[in-house]
């Protein structure tokens, strides 16, 4: 391997105030609006939810789909740290900023959809614990996870504050965090799949099996490469940077090798329970479990070579592919396929979507005003600078 | 994390680094699987004095008394769904009605009990799982199961309204009040309320002719068997209220013609509700389930991969290890710092 510097981390600087942090702004006011009037009227104020379709984006997008997006710090560390992949040590803080983001909006997000939300202390009084609970376990993991998280990428703001030997006593135990960090996502992201197994029968059988956990566990994996890929080309091309291809090139490879497990359990699964047959009748559950596969399979064809791999437009387009796929596969689990008798609709309301819209608003405003402000993305060589906004 | 970069000079070879991190993921799923079949929970079955509700269809006049009773002693408001609102037409159950008499029409409707170009009726309410979703889902235990009656119980303030009970139930029963900025989930906890005064469950008490019959489930399965035995349109005694204890209030009547299955006998362990039907029970709106419930195979996952937190401890002592040994101190460097590969 060639010997390669790792320009260390250091703020993009530069204004806050632009069209892109101003939508975000609008976006969130809004947000804050909705989530005023849902908490004095109700869940059917503002949302469509029901009965039939208790769980709508507030929970599904915002916090399955949300989490499972807020893969990328988990999914570097362990190249990182754990695989010992020090050359992708550039990509640790971006990404883990995304999952910081990620989870905790996650996390604000399922606050306000709960019905009773002043009891949410409740699951983390051991009088209340129930440990047979897939919920009990997801929502403990995810909060301990969120607390992990901020210690890791505490760093970055100690460095900022010049707390050099706070920083040092934290670094010498940070490792536990970090192992911790890679342990708690691939528990409730597993879990996450485990969710949809007390419901029986409601799911339908393409998405209703007891490999869910592995399932749901491989696919936040690939999703976590898949925002990785998304992200560095959305952060270049935003603040006029070059696209890191020599680390995203070995890193899609690795991330294909995932997909293709992937796509093995899951197909293997689907024939072993002999419910293939699901999958070729004319419906329109047939058609989205294909769209979703199709969207596994497309980077294969998109960057399966290392020359693919080297043109960004393609990292970037699979990136999409591979994100859609995880969307999509959550989406059908909870919602599309989820069929809990006949005369049940469900489809998010406005206000519903404004949260939703919000919500990430949140995050990209926040992914700026970070890395504008604080060392996270690596300092750019002076020649590869021509202009910053 | 600029000072906590990874090095590999504590073993020098990245490609055997590698192979260690891909061995104790391999070691760490290899556990996982060894244990799946000592942590295997069976499906629960329902406690020998278990109470319940007996259910004939054949029986059922569709006067909804139980309706309204059920609205009464729970003190639930009125559901309109006509436009001149007067009184309580509830269109399912929901949080604010417990217990509802659904129709099941075919064709021209002209023979009670017929599947085809005929009606029926079936009532709608907690079936009381003998393993129920519900109480598997919830977090908090908010929804529990009663070791002696079997009662599945709603306790509101321990609930955190995050309504997995409502989409775990295969019945669709727990339901929650989303006009409220404070709703609860609402559901039939069979009266247990009303015992302590002498009563039972309140649409057993009223049903004029039997359909609803309270009782232990063991005397209510006896009862439904003896049912099933008898040769359609011969006469025999139905007893009414309540089947284990309280006076005698059975008359004779016409038997009907039943389907030969006592729905929840089986179903996802038992129900403690049981219902006969004339009409096919799937045409009604009851679902076919296996008597395998999903509570035990979530809860066999569950426990197979954090029973004990052995694996996630043994997981996080394995990523522990190799974190500290790839995560490298050192002290303020400059941004200087040479990455290795």
């Amino acid at each position: 391997m060639s010997a390669q510097q790792h320009a260390a981390p250091a703020p993009i600087g530069g204004s806050l105030f632009n069209a892109t942090t101003l939508v975000c702004g609008v976006l969130i006011a809004v947000m804050a609006t909705i989530i005023v009037v849902r908490l004095f009227f109700g869940l059917a104020s503002t949302t469509n939810v029901n009965d039939g379709y208790s769980w709508g984006i507030w929970v599904v997008v915002d916090v399955f789909i949300g989490s499972a997006l807020a893969c990328g710090g988990f999914c570097m560390a362990l190249l990182v740290y754990i695989f010992n992949k020090g050359k992708y040590h550039p990509l640790v803080r971006p990404a883990l900023l995304g999952s910081l983001f990620g989870y905790t909006l996650a996390g604000a997000a399922i606050t306000f959809d709960l019905g009773r939300w002043w009891n949410f202390w409740h699951i983390f009084w051991p009088g209340y614990f129930n440990v047979n609970s897939v919920m009990f376990e997801v929502a403990a993991c995810i909060t301990l996870y969120i607390i992990v998280m901020w210690i890791e990428f505490s760093p970055v703001f100690l460095e900022k504050l010049g707390l050099r030997d706070a920083r040092r006593q934290l670094e010498k135990v940070l490792y536990i965090f970090i192992a911790l960090g890679v342990v708690l996502p691939m528990m409730h992201q597993a879990s996450l799949g485990t969710m949809l197994v007390v419901m029986g029968g409601q799911v339908h059988p393409l998405w209703q099996t007891p490999v869910l956990p592995l399932l749901y566990l491989l696919s936040a994996i690939t999703l976590g490469y898949g925002v990785i890929l998304f992200e560095s080309c959305v952060a270049a091309s935003a603040y006029r940077r070059q696209v890191e291809v020599p680390l995203l090139n070995p890193m899609a490879r690795v991330m294909l090798g995932i997909m293709a497990v992937f796509l093995v359990v899951r197909f293997a699964d689907i024939l072993l329970r002999g419910v293939i047959g699901e999958a070729f009748k004319p419906t329109y559950i047939a058609l989205t479990f294909w769209v979703e596969n199709g969207c596994l399979i497309a980077p294969f064809l998109l960057i399966g070579t290392t020359e693919a791999r080297r043109n960004p437009a393609r990292l970037f387009l699979a990136g999409i592919a591979v994100m859609l796929s995880g969307i999509l596969l959550r989406l059908n689990g909870f919602l599309i396929s989820f069929d809990t008798g006949p005369g049940w609709r469900y489809f998010p309301s406005v206000p519903e979507l404004l949260v939703t819209l919000g919500i990430f608003a949140a995050e990209v405003f926040g992914y700026i005003y970070i890395t504008r402000r604080f060392p996270v993305l690596p300092r750019e060589e002076p020649h590869a600078q021509p202009a910053r906004n | 994390m600029r000072t906590t970069r990874p090095d590999v000079s504590a073993d020098g070879n990245p490609r055997r680094q590698f192979l260690k991190g891909c061995a104790a993921a391999g070691a760490a799923v290899a556990a996982g699987s060894v244990s799946t079949t000592a942590a295997a929970r069976e499906t629960y079955q329902r406690p020998p004095e278990a109470l319940g509700l007996l259910y004939d269809a054949t029986l059922c006049i569709g006067c909804k008394a139980c309706v309204a009773a059920c609205k009464r002693a729970n003190d639930n408001p009125a559901v309109f769904s006509t436009a001149d609102k007067l009184w309580d037409t509830p269109l399912d159950t929901s949080g604010y009605t417990f217990n509802i008499i659904k129709m099941y029409r075919s064709g021209t409707m002209t023979t009670k009990d017929d599947e085809t170009n005929g009606y029926a009726f079936m009532k709608t309410s907690c079936m009381h799982c003998a393993d129920p979703s519900c109480v598997s889902a919830c977090p908090v235990t908010a929804m529990v199961k009663d070791p002696t009656t079997g009662i599945v119980a709603y306790d509101p303030e321990a609930c955190v309204g995050c309504r997995y009970c409502v989409v775990a139930c295969p019945f669709g029963i727990p339901k929650y009040q989303y006009d409220s900025p404070t709703g609860k989930i609402g559901k039939c906890e069979l009266c247990r309320h009303r015992y302590k005064d002498g009563h039972y469950s309140a649409c057993a008490e009223v049903c004029p002719t039997g359909a609803t019959l309270f009782g232990r489930t063991s005397d209510l399965m006896s009862e439904a068997k003896r049912r099933l035995a008898l040769q359609p349109g011969s006469v025999t005694t139905y007893p009414r209220g309540n089947l284990s204890g309280g006076p005698d209030q059975g008359y004779e009547g016409y038997v009907g013609n039943y389907k030969q299955h006592v729905y929840g006998e089986t179903e996802y362990g038992g129900t403690q509700v049981l219902k006969l039907s004339a009409v096919d029970f799937e045409k009604v709106g009851m679902p076919c389930l296996s008597p395998k419930s999903s509570a035990s195979t979530s809860e066999t996952i569950q426990h197979t991969l954090y029973g004990g937190l052995l694996m996630p401890f043994a997981v996080l002592g394995a990523m522990t290890y190799i974190a500290k040994r790839n995560v490298h101190h050192e002290d303020d460097a400059p941004a200087d710092e040479p990455g290795k590969e």
